[in-house]
């Protein structure tokens, strides 16, 4: 096995009063995809949202590639090399694709139009799309543009909070083909699913959450044919 | 390849476009009644531009709603006359009747122009600590209180050693005071407020295409986004309050430049929502349309609608018109204005060459079209 990128231990989030993250620990290696899922309000946006600096947990630990960002601002958490993508994909849409991908890399003072043409050669529907208003693509297309702008700042790990979200099923297909690319490009990836089936299919290892807690863990594979998860969450 | 090509022959386009203003210009001010109306709009119009664009910069391109620009106009202007006042005329009678002036420096034009710009800058630097943290219509109520708290500090009793009170600043060095470097000839008063102002306007132009101005824009798009991408919400916010502070602070004082006097009673809400409508007319995130808007409203105000107020004069024998009628007239033009170009008259889009290309070869076709009796379809 490989090294641990980044690790999690009894992280607790409050928004005002109510506890949304209620201690949840958890292990993400170095080139794997791992992937929470669970059902709306079990606490996986909060997770990711706390990993990137946008909330500040109330207990627990983070620990990246050996330095605790537990506090740290998401500037420095970016600079580290973690990124994410929205929720609701967020791009920004009165600027161009490019302009999107140049503010992907603000944090960034070296030469980066080699790294433009690595994502525009993971997806060619963007090139054609550069100097269009980000705004004006589809959904699908503004996914694509949400994860090529994350993968602009270089990251060791890339967290996407439902990449599947509103996307056809055609559309979700490309996506995850989209992020295997990645993984196999030397990322880590950190994945938030609604849909169970194709988030376990490609993860390599999985944690269920219910309700701020982590219920159950395994291998993609040993999740898809437990029973529990496929009653919940696969609909079968 | 091609792109580049035309982006070369755009900036000549550009370059020669601008040199013929500046030289229509000198002629004009050699030429001309420095008297005329043209000029006072002008200058006025290339003030208020400045103002209109730095306002931009924080309401268009950085989605700050802030309505403090005419609290830093009145410190820039403020600083300004200050400053630049000669130091006889700061202890005689004339200005400071009622206070020992407590500000014993003179310092030239140009040192004053800069300062009037760096203490708004700091202002806006302290104001800014607070009041970033609020979004939206806060941000907008707040800064407006600020503005309103500045110009009754400017006119209270126990600052009078500085500002004068509520009373009139004057004799300080205005537009007839800007000569010509190493010589004793006046410097064109027109020619000089289109440099100050375009040389500002152009470096708010360049930050605004640079790697901070992307920033910014990210931030008026996606906050969360933004944030998600690494960019520092707060420090960004700041940055865009403090520069847009200094260049309103610039074109305060060179507003006092212009009128001869400083009162802080001048210096009202009613200016900023001025301002306010100028940005809104050109176009919210338009840098050009801010300035088109500010000529026009300029030129209406002071000019093409005064006709309007002078009660002498009769249409169609009914005697309607009278002080103030123009308001009426003005607010209708607003009022279509906003229905029929809601988003302004430039949108968010900038004045190119390539549209001007495009819509001349347009043109073009369709006379081409027309003489070989072609249907237009």
């Amino acid at each position: 096995m490989s090294d641990v990128i980044l690790s999690i231990k009894d992280l607790k989030v409050n928004y005002g009063g109510i506890e949304a993250v209620k201690g949840i620990s958890f292990d993400v290696e170095e080139g794997s995809i791992v992937t929470l899922i669970g059902a709306n309000g079990a606490g996986k946006s909060s997770t990711l949202r706390t990993i990137a600096g946008l909330v500040k947990p109330a207990a627990g630990k983070i620990v990246f590639r050996g330095d605790d960002i537990t506090n740290c601002d998401t500037n420095v958490i970016v600079r580290k090399g973690i990124t994410l993508v929205p929720e609701g994909r967020r791009i920004f849409p009165d600027l161009t694709v490019l302009e999107n991908l140049r503010v992907g890399a603000y944090l960034r003072n070296d030469d980066i139009s080699g790294d433009i043409q690595w994502v525009y050669d993971l997806f060619p529907r963007l090139k054609e799309r550069s100097w269009q208003a980000g705004g004006t693509l589809s959904g699908g297309e503004q996914q694509m543009l949400a994860v090529a702008r994350a993968l602009m700042c270089k990251p060791k790990l890339i967290m996407m909070d439902e990449p599947s979200l509103g996307l056809a099923p055609l559309v979700v297909r490309g996506i995850f083909d989209i992020i295997r690319e990645i993984n196999a490009q030397g990322v880590t990836v950190l994945l938030i699913e609604q849909n169970a089936n194709m988030a376990l299919k490609v993860a390599d290892y999985a944690y269920v959450l219910e309700t701020g807690r982590i219920g159950l863990s395994g291998t993609g594979k040993e999740l898809l044919t437990n029973d529990d998860v496929k009653k919940a969450y696969l609909g079968s | 390849m091609d792109l580049r090509k035309d982006k070369k022959k755009d900036m000549l386009c550009t370059a020669v476009a601008l040199a013929a203003m500046f030289i229509v210009l000198l002629v004009m001010e050699l030429t001309m009644k420095s008297t005329s109306i043209l000029f006072t709009v002008m200058k006025k119009g290339v003030i208020y531009a400045l103002v209109a664009v730095s306002m931009n910069l924080l309401n268009g391109f950085t989605g700050l709603f802030s309505l403090g620009q005419a609290g830093f106009m009145l410190i820039g202007a403020y600083t300004y006359s200050i400053l630049s006042m000669p130091v006889s005329v700061k202890m005689g009678e004339s200005v400071y009747k009622y206070y020992d002036c407590a500000i014993g420096i003179e310092l030239g034009i140009f040192p004053s122009l800069i300062l009037a710009g760096v203490i708004a800058a700091v202002f806006a630097a302290l104001i800014g600590l607070p009041v970033l943290r609020l979004k939206s219509d806060y941000l907008a109520i707040a800064t407006l209180g600020f503005a309103e708290i500045l110009r009754a500090l400017f006119q209270w009793d126990a600052m009078g050693p500085v500002t004068n009170g509520a009373n009139v600043l004057r004799q300080y060095k205005d537009l007839t005071k800007v000569k010509i470097p190493f010589t004793n000839i006046q410097f064109p008063p027109t020619l000089f407020c289109f440099l100050v102002s375009g040389i500002c306007i152009a470096i708010i132009v360049l930050l605004i295409n640079s790697s901070y101005g992307r920033a910014f824009k990210a931030i008026r798009d996606d906050e969360i986004a933004a944030e998600a991408m690494g960019i520092n919400l707060f420090k960004h916010k700041e940055m865009s309050f403090v520069i847009s502070s200094f260049f309103a602070g610039i074109s305060g004082a060179m507003l006092a430049m212009f009128q001869y006097t400083v009162q802080a009673a001048q210096f009202k809400t009613a200016m900023t929502y001025e301002i306010l409508l100028i940005v809104v007319i050109g176009g919210i995130g338009s840098v050009t349309g801010s300035c088109i808007a500010s000529f026009l409203f300029i030129a209406c105000n002071e000019w093409w609608l005064r006709f309007l107020d002078e009660s002498s004069n009769n249409i169609l024998g009914l005697n309607i018109l009278r002080s103030g009628f123009r308001k009426v007239v003005f607010s209708i033009i607003i009022m279509i204005i906003v229905l029929f170009f809601s988003k302004g008259i430039m949108g968010d889009r900038e004045f190119s060459w390539a549209r001007i290309r495009a819509f001349f070869a347009r043109f073009k076709k369709k006379a081409a079209a027309s003489e070989g009796g072609e249907p237009n379809v």
